[in-house]
Order: C-alpha cells, then structure tokens, then sequence
C-alpha cells in the first residue's frame, strides 16, 4: 500500500507532509525552475471554499513534487490520503512544431493514457517558453501554435489545463505576471483537487460510518479512516478541522461505551473490555504515538491504549492551536470519563493501577503544559491545573494508603507485592523521557519505593496543590486539601502538624455553618488534640462533640465520658483547673426572680432561679453552679424605695436569653436585626419640623467586625473573674436537657448587684459562661420607717367621727411587741376608739400576711396605739376615728360689729369665697418607737355648718335669727336648738318660736331659728348670745354622744327708737292715685322711747331736760315707680321723747300704674360738723359729706328740683363747700329704726289718656 | 438523578441540603461546600455584566471522579448547587438547566410563604418534595 519512496517515518511527522504533486516531462526544466516554484507557491492564501456550507478558509498551499512514476498513482481502494498525488504536471519547453508532432504528442498522450487508467482527472500541462530559444527561431507563428496544438490534442474543453510559463528565470515584468497567473492557476487546480478527493473520501467515510451497525464492523478500522482525514488536515494545516475528526472519534466511542451501559453492546467493543496490564499513563511529548497507534490498527488496543492516543493527537493539535488550557480541561474530563468508562465496561483493573495511570497522566499534561508554556502564563492560569494537581495529590495519596506508605509501621509485605504489581504494570521507561529527571514515571517509581520517600513526594504535591488554591482564592478547596494533610499527618503520628490544618478547616466550616464538616473536622481535631495532649482544648472540643447533635449517642456519650473522667480523675490530686466555655455544655435560657421586680429590701431573700439546658446527653453532677456578682451602689437612691418598686414592676420577673444557635452561628439570628428608630428635630420656638431621619440604635453590634463572632472555638477567651459576691448552688444533677436551678441569697448591702459570670464546676472543671447578656440585675434597698396618717375619704368633717388611716412602713426597723405609738391628746380632736380594732400587716409587695387586733389605750394626755409584731419592710395599716369639735370655741369678749361681719376664729380658720366651707387644722404630735423626735401630723377638718345671725324687729318687739347652712354633702338631724344669752341678765327673756322637734337639714341647705326677745326693765345696750345644736349625721345611729354645734355672736343697740311711717293720700277727691297725678306722701317719725344710753351722742342737744336730735330723712325710690316733687330730704330736729312725732309732708308722682311699693324713707343720725371726729374724715365718710352738704344744700334752697341730677348739684356743692368742715351722716343700726310701712302697696289706677301722658318738671 | 441537592444563603451557610444515599452526606457537604469557591469564582467573574442579562445558571463547577457539580445563582446571590452522579451520561446540560429552574421556582414559592424567614434554614414539606422527586425520577 505504502509507495516505496514514501516509507513510514515521514507519516509520523505530519507536519513536515506535503500535498504531493508529481511532474511528467521535461525533468531539467522542472529542476530548474522548481526552486522559484517551492517559494513563490505558499506565498500568497487562497481561499478554500468548501463543501457541506463548511466556513470557506484562506490557505497556504505547498506541496512536495515529486518525479511522476505510475506506481504513485493509488489503485482502486486505496484509503490513504497522505500519500495520493493530487495534482499532475506535465513540463515541455518545445517550440518547435516537428519536434512536438515527432516526440512530444506523443509522450503527452502516453502520459495521459496513464492517467486515464487511474481515472485522474487533476492534471496541467506547463509550457515554458524562453527569448532565448525565440531569437532562435525567427518565425513567431509556430509559438502559438504549439501550445494551440496542445489545448487542442489534449484540452479538451479545458484549455485551462495547459499553461505558459515565459521566461521564468528572468527578472522582468512580464516574467512576473507570467509567474503570477501560473501559480494562480496552479493553486486553484490544487484546491480543486483538494475538494474533489478530499470529497469524495470523505463521502466513503461517512458510507463506512454508517455501516456500523453491522456485524463485522470495526471501529478500529473506521478510526484508521477518519484520522487519515485527520492527517490530511494536519497536513494543510487546518488543526481546527483536524481535531474535529479526533473529537468525533471520541464522542463516537464514548457513545458506544455508553450504549453497552444501557445493553446495547458492539461485538468489537467486548475487546476493549479486557482487562488491563499496562497503566503507563499518557505519552504526550510525541506528535503521534506509533506503537499505540500501531496497536489500534491491529485491534490490540485497550481501552486506556485507545483514549490515551486519541488524547495524546488531541493535545497535539490543542498545543498547535496554542490551546494549553485546554488541554489540562479536557485532560480532568478525560481521566474522569476513562475511570468512569472502566467501571461502566466492567473491565478488571489491579487495584491502584488507575491511580498509576491517573497520576502519571496528570503529571504528564502538567510537564507538556509547562513545556509550551512560559513561567507567567502558568502563574496565570493556575485555575486551569490546579485541578489536575489536586487530582495527582488525590490519586498519589490512595496509593499511599494503598501501599501501607502512611501507616506507621511503614509497609508489610502485602504491600509489598502489591506494591512491585502496580510497578511492574507501569513498564519500562519511554525512551523520550528516560533523559528527564523529574518524568511522572520516575516520580512514582520512586514515591513508592519507601516511605519517606512518598512522604516527600505526597508533601511537595500537597503543598504545592494548598499554595495554588490558596493564590487563585479558592480557599475551601485549599482547606480540604488541608484536612487530607492532616489525616495524613495523623496516620504518621505527627498530630501537631495536623493541628494547625484541621483549625483552619474548622473555623472555615465554623464562619459558613456547615454542620456536618464541622462535626466531622472536630472530631478530627479533638483526636489530634488528645494525641497532642492539649487537654484544655481537647476538653473543650469534646464539650463541642458531647452536644454536638449530629454525632450518635454513643459518640456523645464517649466524649461526655471524656470530660468527666478527667474531672474525676484530677480530684484526687488536686492540680489546675480546667476552665471550658460553657456554651457547649449547657445552655442559660431564662431567668426568674422572686420577687419578680427583683427589688428586694436589705436582709430580705431573694431567689434567682435559672433554666439551663444540658446539652450533655447524660446526667452530669456537678459540685457547684457560681454566679459572680457585681455590686455597686446605686446613686439614684429613688431606685431602692418601695414606691419605686410599686411604680416599676416588672412584667414577671422573668428574663430570657437569646437562643445561641451553635449549629449556625452566622445565621441571621446571630447578627442582632436592625433597631431603627424614627427622629424629629423641631424648632424650639415654632415647633416647627427641622429635621427628620431614622436612627439605628444598635450600630455598635452591627458593625463590629465579624471575625470577632467566630471566636467561639478558642477557649482562652474564657477567665474567670473573681468577685466578692457569688451566689452559689451546690451538688446539682444537671439532666439532659431543661433544668431548673433555685440560688436563694439574702440581701445585704443596698445598691445594685449584676449578674455577670456563670461558672459550672464539675470536679476541677468548670465551665465558664463568660458574659451574661443581657444584664441582669437585682437591687438591694434600705428604707427608713415611716407613718402615714390619711383620711380615709376625700376631706374630714369636724364634728362627727372620722376615719383615718395609719399606715406604718416599718422599713429596716422590725416592730416589737410592746412598741407603740403614742398620741398626744389634742382638745378639739378625740380620738375615737372601739373594742375592736384591727390592724393589717401587708408584706413589701402589698400581700397581705396578718391580721392582728389592736390595743389602744387612752390617759388623759396620751393615747397608746400599740402595734402588732411585724417584721422589717413590712406595713401594717389601720384605721382610727377620730372627732373634732364641729366648732372652734369663739373668744368671748371680743366685739365685732353685729351681723357685719364673720367673727373671727381660732386655729387658723380660713374663710373661704361662697359657700366654701371652714377649715380647721388639727395638729397631733405622734411619737414613733424608731425615733427619739415626734412627728406632727395635720389633718384639716371641715366645719359643716355656717351659721349667720340677724336681728328682727316687729315695732318694738325684737326677734334674733339664726340662720344655720349646712355645707357638707351629708344630711344631718338637728335637735336641742338653743339660745341663751351669756350676759345672764335676769330681765332678759329668750322665747324660742321654733318647733321643739327633731329637724332633717338636706344637704347645701338652711335652716332657721328665731327667738323672740323679751325684757322686762331696760335693755342692755348688747348683749351675748350663745347658739348651739345638737346634731348627728342623717344616716347614722345615734350612738356616741356628739358635740353640739355652737355659734356665739353679739348683738348691739337693738332697742327701737323711731317708727317711721309712710302714707301715701290719692288727690283730694278721687279714691285712687292715678298716674301722672301728684299724691301726697305724708311720712310721720315718731321717737319710741325717752332718752337713752345710745342717743347720748353728738347729733344731741340737750337743754333743760329737753333733748332733741337731729336726725336726716330721705325719700329714696330706687325702682323710680314714683317722682318725688319737691325737696326729698330734710334734717328735722327731734325731741327726744317717747311718742314724739314729726310729720312730713311731700308730693309724690306715680309713674306706673298697679300696686306699686311705697318709695323707701331712709333714716339718718345728723351728726354737726364741729365734733373733733369731723377732722378725721375717711374716704367712706367723705361721700356721705358729699351727699349731706347736697342735702343741705337743698334744704335751703328749697325750690331745687329734687330730680335734679345729684352729679351737677354735687359739683356746684362741692365748688361751694370746698374745704370747709363737714356735717356727718351716720346710719342708725339695724334695729334702732323700724319702718312700720316697709313692705306696704297702693293700688295706682292708670289715667285715662296716659298714652299722652306727658311729665313735665320744673 | 441528582444525588445532591443543596441551597446555600449568600453569606454561604447552608439553607437547605439533602443527598442520597444518607451514608454519603458527609461527603456532599464537603464536596458542595468545596464547590462554592468555584461559584464565587464565577459569580465574581460575571459580576460586571448587567443584572437582567445575566445567566442565572452556572453550568458545571466542577468534576470529580464520581459526581458532577453543577451550579446556580439567584440574583439575591442564593446558590444552588447539584451533585449529579458522573456515570449518569443521560443528564445532559439542558435537563441539568430545567430542574434548576424548577428548584428556582420551588425556592420561590418557599420565600413568598410569609411564615418563612428569610434566611432561615428550609423546612417546607413543598419544596422537600420537590426535592425529592428530583432525586429519585430517573431520566
């Protein structure tokens, strides 16, 4: 099949291929020519369109031309391609038309017929023609007509075949067109030929594929085809299609494999299956693997033998295409597959022979990959190998568990043999790297030729596969990697090397949450850490494992086993102590306080008691829980009081701490949720929005930085403060899971104590909970006793019992029996006491926990309330009722003016506006058994009643009212009213006008009394009264006997001296008044009695037994129902006599018609100007001067009009009188005048024309 | 199918994983643990390009001998990851797409249940089956 001259060697090196074109003819002239033809042919690409819409490619032609021979022709069947001549040239440089019919046409056509037999169709007739031979020659015609002989002999429609080629070795233009359109046309012809067979091979290709379904069908044979076009390509240099045809021969054969998976197997596949002998791993260093391919074509191959050459002319042609990475990608999928392969094919491999295989491999396409490439390229894609430096390390490191390399004891002799079997399975040497020193076959010979040796090798690899993974940041892979390391380190019993590889894993595992790996490296590491003799760590990784819920129970058990055998057994030596957080082993999960608010007085208990979840799976006893306690005294000192504690009360006492998930401590749950809170900034005059934005409350949690959270793994953090307070609970059984644990503490000092540590101690270790958050604390208090004393309703009313409460906090101080408080006695205030009293003793938080009876006793200055036994910081609360007199006694002697105004009243009583009732304060000195000084308690009683007194008069009889007013809300029974005089006089008399029986008075209501007053000689000038009553409330029995109710008073001048008496006469001649119509107003004063002790005053003149008076009289009508005509005042003088009478006579006018009131006639006493009182004249004094000197003004000049308005007259008097010493008006007391016409009526009948009625004055 | 299914929260903790058989689980943790580096190199590599064209799936992370480790990203930067037995030659890269679409959706529905917390590990029965079917449907 192989031509001769074409023997097998260049076949291999493809590249050095040429499409081979044979030439025919003039050998000289070839030769000649034939350097210019080799170097301009590739000069110029051509393009190269091509069949099935595949991407037209510009190519550079060469070709290898050879001597035309007719064995080089291929015979009928013939598959090879690298050696078929695709283009023949025929070279002639005859011009001459004999010579040409002689010798030429004919060696042309035996050519031709040469080729016809081998039914080639691509072949070109060159004629050279040189100026040399042409100036030979003189006739030019023939020229033409030789290469016109020739396209006509020969070209038959194709005169393209035939070509001039003039003067080619010659440097002239004409040369070189003549050179361009020749190798254009030699280059199309090329192509052609190219497409035409490249064609049609492949067409009986795809004819051959398709037959694979029948028996008999190899897929050797075809492989043999298809990679012949392989060549081909490879020969033009289109390595991109070249690989297509080893691709496709890949996927074909995957394909089968995976089909004999499914059952669908080819007979020629079973031959791959056999089992394999030879793992010597991938050749890549030469273009084409002869002896595999050798045996591919022999159908010897096996499985790894066929993917091994099919990759290694892959990587070829990748490397040609500058593809390296590549390469290395598609070497993992391929080891990957073949391993994959093997096992679907069920082919029996040597135990470790494919990991010889894969390891050498992977070397192998590292070292090519290295070899093509620079030191900074493979800096820069370490992405791509570094997962076949991972694979080596992987496959290296089971060889070495394989061939007991790792095991301590180094190997045995079944390792041994196992050992020279996988070595004799690697073969000999390839020759192409039998000069390399570090040649992957040389590596692992010598990695498993001893122990050390492997370690140096595993180690190298190990390092270099963590340092790349490391620089392209995949640190997770690094860390796995790592992890191997340490089982490996832990294998050769050197843990402390392992150690540092298995905490950087865990905290890895530990930061992302990933249970399971952390799990599994803790275990890893509480190993290594045993080994190492770590025992705190180890200690506290076991604590991890023992609670550690993805372990079995066992598993649990045995590290929770771990840590109490060390407890144990440290306790009968006592040495360190191991402190452990205490995370792991238990978890604080609330907090209750009794009392709840967690405010307990100073020698009070109070008791914590905490739920700790057991994260141990077995019941462990412990010594002794400790919770250290800070204390510091509270500067706020309202905090510790007992009305803080009833204001601030804590929901229940019950403080929960936040879930430590330790499953997943990078879990949201951990980092602490946004607190955000809304802010508004508003201007302080206007209120007017300044600003607004959203606070976080918490950025101090949320940006701290996170490495800090993953610290949990290091224990050192964990120390034990030492601090003066702890609270203790000994011998506590903690079971798996809740547990619930009472400390009781009596407080000492007042201030505030702080939960911080929690330390669990179990033989000599403790756990520690380093930091309780959030804060706890509880607050000591001391409290001074005190007494409260209120009354129990809204205000206290003297004169009937009240309630008052007394409320004595005890404080620090405890009540003893016999201890009492003392009262002093007030007059006006009794304190009331019952057979019965009780007292409640109320616990600090306002539960009751006594009842015990009170003993009162009372002397005559102090009442003894003694208390009942109660302890410290407790209350004890009673009630006592207590009386004030319903009246403060009114001093005697002290003389008000009558009716005008209220007397005056001891014990600071405050008048009030309106109906406001009388205040009386009421002040008790109490003496306290905790403290040497007394303590003063004011109450304030209101006085129920009001009473107001007026005197009456009926001519010369005198009656007194009083008027009693009851201000309170309670309605009252009244009785006993009594008036007596307290002068005593004989000859006075009192004669009650009132009804002698029980009387209600409703409450805001009055109620009257009059007594009519009798006497029998002279009266007294006053005299003093003394009003009391008797009461009790309405709603209540009458069973204590109760002060009466008592009003002192005093009246003054009460005698009659004048009646004045108003007649008012229709006009003469008619019955009634009528409007308009002047009546006559008669007003007679008559003096009632002689001379008195109360004229004897400076208005009298005395002479010769004869006494007048002046006095003043006014006619005054306010309701202007009557005009007085006339002078309307007058000063009479007046004999001061009984029955002595002075008539007046005026003119009045009714303006209304009806009964209308008589006008009023006012009294006055006229006093002269020339009394020593005229010179101190006060502001009141000086209007009624004012209105006197008009008065008198008018007396004299009588004709003034008494309807003329006071003001002008008043100014013309007052421009008069100015300066001058005035006469004085003084108005009689009440009783002095009666006015025995007050209250009298005249009927006025209208006019009958009053609609004109018109008043004229003059 | 799947021998592997895994939803890892974007600081990279696990949300959701499960693998067949439960004796291997330790060891898909590893592996789908190990795969986010790749993730991250990926993610990290496409960050530049535009949100909404961004292709959510990441084809394969990366081989091993038994498995294949195909992953996914949401835009919330949740992970997906899938541990596909190597010998199952049957799952090609559209199939591998479409159930991460699904789980995409499954996923969805878990983070619209309003008694879901984001963040939280997954323990919708929905989703679990879905899961599942995914794991044992053999294509």
């Amino acid at each position: 099949m192989e031509p001769p001259e074409e023997p097998l060697r260049p076949v291999i090196y493809t590249m050095e291929n040429k499409p081979i074109v044979t030439c025919a003819g003039d050998q000289t002239l070839f030769a000649s020519v034939y350097p210019t033809l080799s170097q301009q042919l590739p000069r110029e690409p051509m393009e190269w369109r091509r069949s099935y819409g595949r991407a037209p490619k510009m190519i550079h032609l060469e070709s290898n031309f050879v001597q035309f021979k007719e064995e080089l022709l291929p015979k009928e069947g013939n598959k090879a391609l690298l050696t078929f001549p695709f283009l023949h040239i025929y070279w002639t440089e005859c011009c001459d038309t004999e010579v040409y019919k002689a010798t030429l046409k004919d060696d042309i056509t035996k050519w031709q017929n040469v080729l016809k037999a081998h039914s080639s169709v691509d072949w070109l007739i060159v004629v050279v023609e040189s100026d040399a031979k042409k100036k030979n020659k003189t006739n030019i015609l023939p020229r033409t007509s030789i290469v016109d002989k020739i396209r006509n002999d020969f070209c038959n429609k194709q005169s393209d075949r035939c070509v001039v080629l003039c003067d080619p070795l010659k440097d002239s233009s004409r040369t070189q067109e003549s050179w361009n359109a020749f190798l254009t046309k030699l280059r199309t012809l090329l192509l052609m030929s190219f497409t035409k067979n490249l064609g049609k091979f492949e067409d009986d290709m795809r004819t051959l594929r398709e037959k694979r379904t029948e028996p008999g069908w190899s897929f050797c044979d075809y492989f043999m085809v298809q990679e012949e076009l392989a060549f081909v390509f490879e020969m033009l240099q289109q390595f991109e299609d070249a690989l297509v045809q080893y691709d496709e021969l890949d996927a074909l054969f995957s394909q089968y494999v995976v089909n004999f998976g499914a059952g669908d197997g080819a007979n020629w596949l079973t031959f791959f299956c056999q089992s394999v002998k030879s793992w010597n791993g991938l050749i890549l260093r030469k273009p084409i693997d002869m002896e595999k391919r050798e045996l591919i074509q022999s159908q010897e191959a096996t499985l790894l033998d066929l993917r091994s050459y099919l990759f290694s002319r892959q990587c070829t042609l990748l490397i040609f295409l500058q593809r390296p990475w590549e390469v290395s990608q598609r070497a993992l999928e391929l080891l990957h597959n073949c391993v994959q392969e093997l096992k679907l094919l069920e082919v029996s491999v040597p135990p470790g022979a494919l990991d010889c295989w894969v390891f050498l491999s992977c070397l192998e396409v590292l070292q090519r990959i290295e070899g093509c490439c620079d030191r900074a390229q493979i800096d820069s894609n370490i992405s791509h190998t570094v997962g076949l430096w991972s694979y080596a390390t992987e496959k290296l490191k089971s060889l070495g568990y394989l061939c007991g390399l790792v095991s301590e004891n180094g190997p045995n002799s079944e390792d041994l043999n196992r050992t020279v079997d996988l070595l004799a399975g690697l073969g000999a040497e390839r020759p192409e790297t039998a000069k390399t020193a570090q040649s992957p076959y040389k590596k692992l010979k010598e990695a498993l030729s001893s122990v050390e040796a492997f370690e140096k090798h595993y180690l190298d690899l190990s390092h270099a596969t963590i340092e790349m993974y490391t620089s392209i940041g995949r640190i997770r892979s690094a860390k796995l990697v790592g992890k191997d390391l340490a089982e490996f380190y832990m294998r050769k019993k050197s843990p402390q090397k392992a150690e540092v590889y298995l905490q950087n894993a865990l905290k890895n595992y530990v930061a992302e949450g990933w249970a399971l790996p952390i799990t599994h490296t803790r275990k890893q590491l509480a190993e290594c850490q045993k080994h190492l003799g770590q025992i705190e760590n180890y200690l506290q990784t076991s604590s991890l494992l023992a609670s550690d819920s993805h372990l079995t129970e066992d598993e649990r058990k045995h590290f929770c086993q771990e840590i109490l055998n060390f407890a144990n057994q440290q306790k009968e030596s006592p040495g360190l102590k191991v402190i452990l957080s205490m995370h792991s082993f238990a978890q604080l999960k609330h907090l209750h306080f009794d009392p709840s608010n967690a405010l307990v007085h100073v020698g009070g208990t109070l008791s914590i008691e905490i739920t700790l979840l057991s994260q141990m799976p077995v019941s462990v006893q412990v010594e002794q829980i400790a919770i250290s306690v800070h204390f510091s005294i509270e500067k706020n000192s309202y905090r510790k009081t007992a009305e803080w504690l009833t204001k601030h009360k804590t929901s229940n006492g019950i403080i929960s701490f936040p879930n430590e998930n330790s499953s997943v401590p990078f879990s949201r749950s951990n980092s602490p949720a946004l607190e955000l809170y809304e802010m508004y900034e508003r201007s302080p005059s206007d209120n007017s929005l300044n600003t607004t934005g959203i606070i976080c409350k918490n950025v101090h949690m949320l940006l701290r930085r996170q490495e800090s959270s993953s610290s949990l793994e290091i224990p050192s953090g964990v120390t034990l403060e030492d601090g003066a307070h702890i609270l203790k609970c000994s011998n506590v059984t903690l079971d798996p899971g809740v547990n619930k644990i009472i400390f009781k503490t009596q407080a000492k000092e007042p201030g505030t104590y702080t939960l911080r540590q929690m330390c669990t101690s179990v033989g000599q270790v403790q756990f520690v909970l380093p930091h309780i958050y959030p804060i706890v604390q509880y607050d000591v208090y001391s409290q001074d006793p005190q007494l409260k004393v209120e009354p129990l309703t809204d205000s206290l009313l003297a004169g009937i019992p009240q309630k008052v409460k007394f409320t004595v906090t005890t404080g620090y101080y405890t009540i003893k029996n016999g201890d009492s408080l003392q009262l002093s006695n007030a007059d006006a205030m009794l304190i009331l006491f019952h057979a019965e009293n009780r007292a409640i003793i109320y616990s600090n938080t306002r539960e009751k926990s006594s009842e015990a009876s009170l003993m009162i006793q009372s002397s005559e200055k102090v009442t003894s309330v003694s208390l009942p036994m109660a302890p410290a910081y407790h209350m004890i609360e009673f009630e006592l009722e207590v009386l004030s007199l319903p009246s403060a006694p009114t001093t005697s002697g002290e003389s008000d003016k009558l009716g005008n105004k209220d007397p005056h009243r001891k014990n600071k009583e405050k008048q009030k506006a309106g109906n406001c009732m009388v205040t009386l304060d009421q002040k008790v000195s109490i003496d306290c058994p905790w403290s040497i000084y007394s303590t003063i308690i004011a109450l304030t009683f209101n006085i129920p009643f009001k009473a107001t007194h007026s005197l009456l008069s009926a001519g010369k009889r005198k009656y007194i009212q009083v008027c009693v007013q009851n201000l309170s809300e309670l309605g009252f029974q009244l009785s006993d009213s009594n008036l007596i005089d307290t002068g005593n006089s004989p000859e006075l008399q009192l004669v009650p006008l009132n009804a002698k029986c029980q009387q209600h008075i409703y409450s805001k209501q009055s109620v009257f009394f009059v007594w009519e007053l009798m006497w029998t000689k002279e009266l007294p000038p006053s005299m003093h009264c003394h009003f009391s009553l008797d009461f009790y409330p309405a709603s209540e029995d009458r069973s204590i006997s109760l002060k009466p109710y008592s009003y002192e008073f005093q009246v003054e001048n009460f005698f009659t001296l004048y009646n004045v008496k108003a007649e008012i006469f229709p006009p003469l001649g008619t019955e009634y008044c009528k409007t308009g119509s002047l009546c006559s107003l008669e007003v007679s004063i008559t003096r009632l009695s002689d001379l008195l002790e109360v004229d004897k005053d400076e208005a009298l003149t005395e002479s010769d037994d004869y006494c007048t008076t002046k006095l003043m009289y006014e006619v005054v009508d306010n309701s202007s129902n009557w005009a007085v005509c006339g002078k309307s005042s007058g000063v009479i003088s007046m004999p001061v006599t009984a029955r002595a009478t002075h008539k007046v006579h005026m003119e009045v006018m009714p303006l209304f018609a009806g009964y209308l009131p008589f006008p009023d006639v006012r009294l006055f006493k006229y006093l002269p100007h020339h009394s020593a009182h005229s010179t101190q004249l006060d502001a009141d004094s000086w209007i009624e001067n004012d209105n006197l000197s008009v008065d008198k003004n008018m007396d004299d000049q009588t004709d003034n009009s008494s309807l003329k308005s006071k003001s002008s007259s008043h100014s013309a008097a007052s421009m008069e009188h100015k300066g001058l010493p005035m006469p004085r008006l003084q108005p009689f007391p009440s009783g002095q005048v009666f006015n025995s016409s007050t209250g009298m009526q005249i009927l006025v009948i209208p006019s009958k024309d009053d609609h004109i009625l018109e008043v004229s004055v003059t | 199918m799947a021998v592997c299914i895994a939803v890892i929260a974007k600081e990279n903790y696990p949300l959701y994983i499960r693998s067949i058989p439960a004796e291997h689980e330790l060891k898909f943790h590893y592996t789908v643990h190990t795969s986010l580096d790749v993730v991250d190199e990926k993610v990290s590599a496409m960050g530049k390009a535009l949100v909404d064209q961004r292709e959510l799936y990441l084809g394969l992370l990366y081989p091993t001998e038994d498995y294949k480790v195909y992953g996914y990203v949401t835009n919330s930067k949740v992970k997906f990851v899938m541990v596909v037995d190597s010998s199952n030659t049957a799952l090609r890269d559209n199939e591998i797409r479409s159930m991460f679409r699904k789980l995409h959706n499954s996923y969805t529905d878990v983070m619209c249940n309003p008694f879901y917390n984001p963040g939280d590990r997954i323990h919708s029965r929905a989703f679990d089956n879905m899961v599942t079917s995914m794991m044992v449907q053999v294509c």
